[in-house]
């Protein structure tokens, strides 16, 4: 699994990453984390509104910091 | 978003929350009216201060503006919050994106206010607003309003100067924005912004199926909201009444007119300019404002330092120069500055 947390580097958007990295790691999967502050490679990804989470190509959230659980349905789904 | 831990509530149990709510509103007006006698009596009487000496009238106004800011501040933040829940980045690029100049404007003015928005984020929105047809002075129109018609200062302004004052700020604040990004966009700028982001190419239609929010989680939204910003704003409200509390009780009575009054033509431009670097949040700012009209400062002369404290600021051009060229970020500068300095002499000159 490939995922990526996309965002300037706000609290908000380490607050982001730090909720995947827990959640990968309650889910027990291998998962690839990456953080990406580019904000070229943000929006060539299509992404426009930060923190985002990008999972193996497919938006799962802009905007906003997921919640663990959110996380926890997308990793497993 | 899953919310596969809400299940539909029955009818009863709605009601009983909206009842609680009222209640709850009901509670917090009935606290929120006892704060003035209650700052008076902690003062006055169980303190044993004079309310003629100075450190008696500044220690009752910081009893009594601490607490009232805090909880107006509260209130509108969680409303606001909830209002939020109901608009997105995508939605508002949406809206805008088949629009027309003029009306483009005035309509991003008014989005910037609800949009949920963080200074942080201004370069993706940027790009993902020019990049979809937004026009550029749109998106410079909504640029503009996010961050200077705030509602933290405008639940400030209200609670310290009144409706009048607020409803000022909030109408000035929108010309500001509509007219300043309509005249971006008339001065054909587009060749000032960094060519590779107009290599990117992405449309308004791409966003995903819209969801579904219960209102559960736009109440959550709503006091998300309230912990994460009078959290993190407490401390300056609490600074700035403070500030405001020495110069209410030791600075004499009309001691800012000379320098900040009617009379003094440069105190405009002079405070715009003093403004401008600056970043303060609006909660900071607005208490200090309160003192300085009190002591004889001129209303237009302060509203426009306020605005460039909070519309303009270093770090937002340090962050806006990844995308935009100098020139364009020194129009933006000077298109804004003197929209305020406008509005400053409008209402020395009215009031």
């Amino acid at each position: 699994m490939d995922i990526k947390v996309l965002g300037p580097g706000c609290a908000k958007c380490s607050e982001a990453e730090k909720i995947m990295v827990a959640a990968v790691k309650e889910a027990g999967i291998a998962a690839n984390i990456e953080k990406i502050s580019d904000f070229q490679q943000i929006a060539k990804l299509g992404v426009f509104s930060t923190p985002a989470v990008v999972i193996d190509g497919q938006i799962k959230c802009v905007g906003k910091v997921p919640s663990k659980v959110e996380a926890l349905i997308w990793l497993k789904g | 978003m899953s919310s596969s831990e809400h299940t539909p509530h029955p009818v009863s149990l709605t009601m009983g929350r909206s009842l609680l709510a009222l209640l709850a509103l009901a509670l917090w007006f009935a606290v929120y009216r006892q704060l003035e006698p209650f700052s008076r009596l902690l003062s006055y009487d169980l303190l044993g201060l004079s309310p003629e000496s100075r450190g008696g009238a500044a220690l009752q106004f910081f009893l009594y503006d601490t607490p009232k800011v805090l909880m107006l501040l509260a209130l509108i933040v969680y409303g606001v919050g909830i209002i939020r829940s109901f608009f997105t980045p995508e939605k508002t690029r949406a809206i805008l994106a088949g629009k027309s100049e003029a009306v483009g404007n005035v309509l991003a003015a008014l989005l910037g206010i609800v949009t949920p928005f963080c200074s942080c984020s201004a370069v993706p929105l940027f790009i993902g607003f020019v990049t979809a047809g937004v026009p550029l002075g749109v998106t410079f129109s909504f640029l503009i309003s996010a961050p200077m018609v705030n509602e933290i200062a405008l639940v400030l302004l209200y609670g310290l100067l009144g409706w009048k004052v607020a409803a000022l700020y909030l109408g000035t604040g929108l010309m500001v924005a509509i007219v300043a990004g309509w005249v971006i966009g008339r001065l054909g700028m587009e060749q000032h912004i960094e060519s590779w982001v107009m290599e990117i190419r992405t449309s308004a239609e791409e966003t995903g199926p819209e969801q579904l929010i219960p209102w559960e989680e736009r109440f959550r939204a709503g006091r998300e909201a309230v912990v994460e910003i009078v959290g993190k704003v407490w401390i300056y409200v609490i600074a700035g009444i403070a500030v405001g509390a020495g110069i209410h009780g030791y600075v004499p009575e009309g001691a800012l007119a000379a320098i900040m009054g009617k009379g003094a033509w440069w105190s405009v431009p002079v405070a715009v300019l003093i403004g401008v670097p600056m970043y303060s949040n609006a909660a900071g700012i607005v208490p200090v404002v309160h003192a300085l009209l009190e002591k004889g400062a001129a209303l237009g002369t302060v509203l426009a330092f306020m605005m460039s404290v909070i519309a303009l600021s270093l770090p937002e051009m340090v962050i806006l120069r990844k995308v935009l060229r100098p020139t364009l970020i020194a129009v933006f500068v000077g298109v804004v500055a003197s929209g305020i300095i406008l509005v400053g002499y409008l209402f020395n000159f009215i009031i």
